[in-house]
């Protein structure tokens, strides 16, 4: 099918497709008007039930925690495929520089990138840690973390990834993050009889350790995001090395030439 | 006015199908497919706004406050995860393609396939 035609072909089914979805949207609650009845039962029981205000922490942990589950395994599975895509690639090329061979980033990107990283992990530590009660939790909390690696990556700290062994740290921390949240799922079943139920003490509402389960869940998703997100970027950036090596070859065998090597 | 926020999801989505057909770099291809991805987030908030409520967290507020639908947030917030892990390993897809077929356009890479 030649471009053209696939083009016109898209441009009448989206057209179609748009009608349908402005049909069926005028069908919906005016924007505004929510009509319950999930989110209001939620606000009723939450507090009561779980001693905790942050409902969507208590919905992602609790009370669909069982979809938050299979969703933690979608992003530990991604991961895996990720690293297995890649990888392939990795054997491909030949050894690596050393590590003065390669060529540094400027002074402000070293100064910026070096001086943000410890922040970035505390702001990382914090919004996991609160997760059950301010805005937050372990995905964002995560994320965040993982973008500490991406700082010192810019900073040029991160060089040897696969020599110091980070990778295998990335992997370890995915493992057990996901491990941890399954077993958390388990600990309910076994403990109290039901998936994700709560059965660790709920403690006062609005306190660091409240709320039972809903914090250790944070934290194993934290831990599991930071792990993924991190070891998905580390092997992309590894991509990104390869890719450039062979320049990075030529200009230090013709430096070599004339003068001696440092 | 009413049905502003949804029609943005509607558009999100058509836009997004539209780059993606007629995508000539897979990279491209795949951001794409993350708007067309945004269009879900949207229209889930959209639906479980509440006009003048407040974020479903009782922290500084009583419990009598109306809030907006925390179910919704929580099934975005699954959303956006599920949406960043399928980017993630069709750019890698995309670099092994480049790497077989030494190209990102996926006209090419279909005329390669006979």
């Amino acid at each position: 099918m030649s471009r053209q035609v696939r083009c016109g072909l898209a441009l009448v089914a989206l057209a179609a497709l748009g009608a349908t979805l402005v049909v069926a949207v005028g069908g919906l609650e005016p924007f505004g008007h929510y009509p319950g009845p999930y989110g209001d039962v939620l606000a009723k029981v939450v507090p009561g039930e779980r001693h905790e205000g942050q409902l969507v922490a208590a919905t992602v942990l609790d009370y669909r925690g069982f979809d938050t589950l299979g969703e933690e395994l979608i992003l530990f599975t991604a991961a895996c495929g990720c690293v297995a895509l890649l990888r392939l690639r990795r054997r491909e090329r030949g050894s690596d520089l050393p590590a003065h061979e390669r060529p540094l980033p400027s002074f402000a990107a070293r100064a910026v990138g070096g001086a943000l990283v410890g922040p970035v992990l505390v702001l990382a530590a914090y919004v996991v840690i609160h997760g059950h009660l301010t805005p937050g939790g372990g995905f964002s909390g995560g994320v965040i973390g993982a973008g500490a690696l991406v700082l010192a990556y810019a900073a040029g700290q991160r060089v040897r990834l696969r020599r110091v062994g980070s990778i295998a740290m990335l992997e370890t921390a995915e493992a057990i993050g996901a491990g941890g949240f399954a077993a958390l799922a388990l600990g309910g079943l076994l403990a109290v009889g039901a998936t994700m139920q709560n059965f660790l003490p709920l403690g006062t509402s609005g306190m660091l350790l409240s709320a039972g389960t809903i914090p250790v869940g944070n934290l194993a998703i934290g831990i599991e995001v930071a792990g993924a997100v991190a070891l998905i970027v580390a092997e992309f950036l590894e991509q990104a090395l390869l890719e450039e090596r062979p320049e990075a070859d030529h200009s230090s065998q013709d430096a070599g030439l004339d003068a001696p090597r440092r | 006015m009413s049905v502003l926020a949804y029609l943005v999801a509607v558009w999100l989505l058509l836009a997004g199908i539209y780059g993606v057909v007629t995508s000539r770099h897979l990279v491209h291809l795949v951001t794409c497919l993350s708007v067309a991805q945004a269009s879900t987030y949207v229209l889930l908030l959209a639906i479980g706004y509440r006009s003048g409520a407040q974020a479903p967290i009782f922290g500084d507020i009583p419990q009598s406050t109306p809030v907006v639908d925390p179910v919704v947030q929580a099934l975005t917030l699954t959303d956006v995860v599920v949406s960043a892990t399928v980017s993630a390993l069709l750019l890698a897809i995309a670099v092994q393609a480049h790497k077989r077929f030494g190209s990102v356009d996926p006209d090419e890479l279909n005329a390669l396939r006979g």
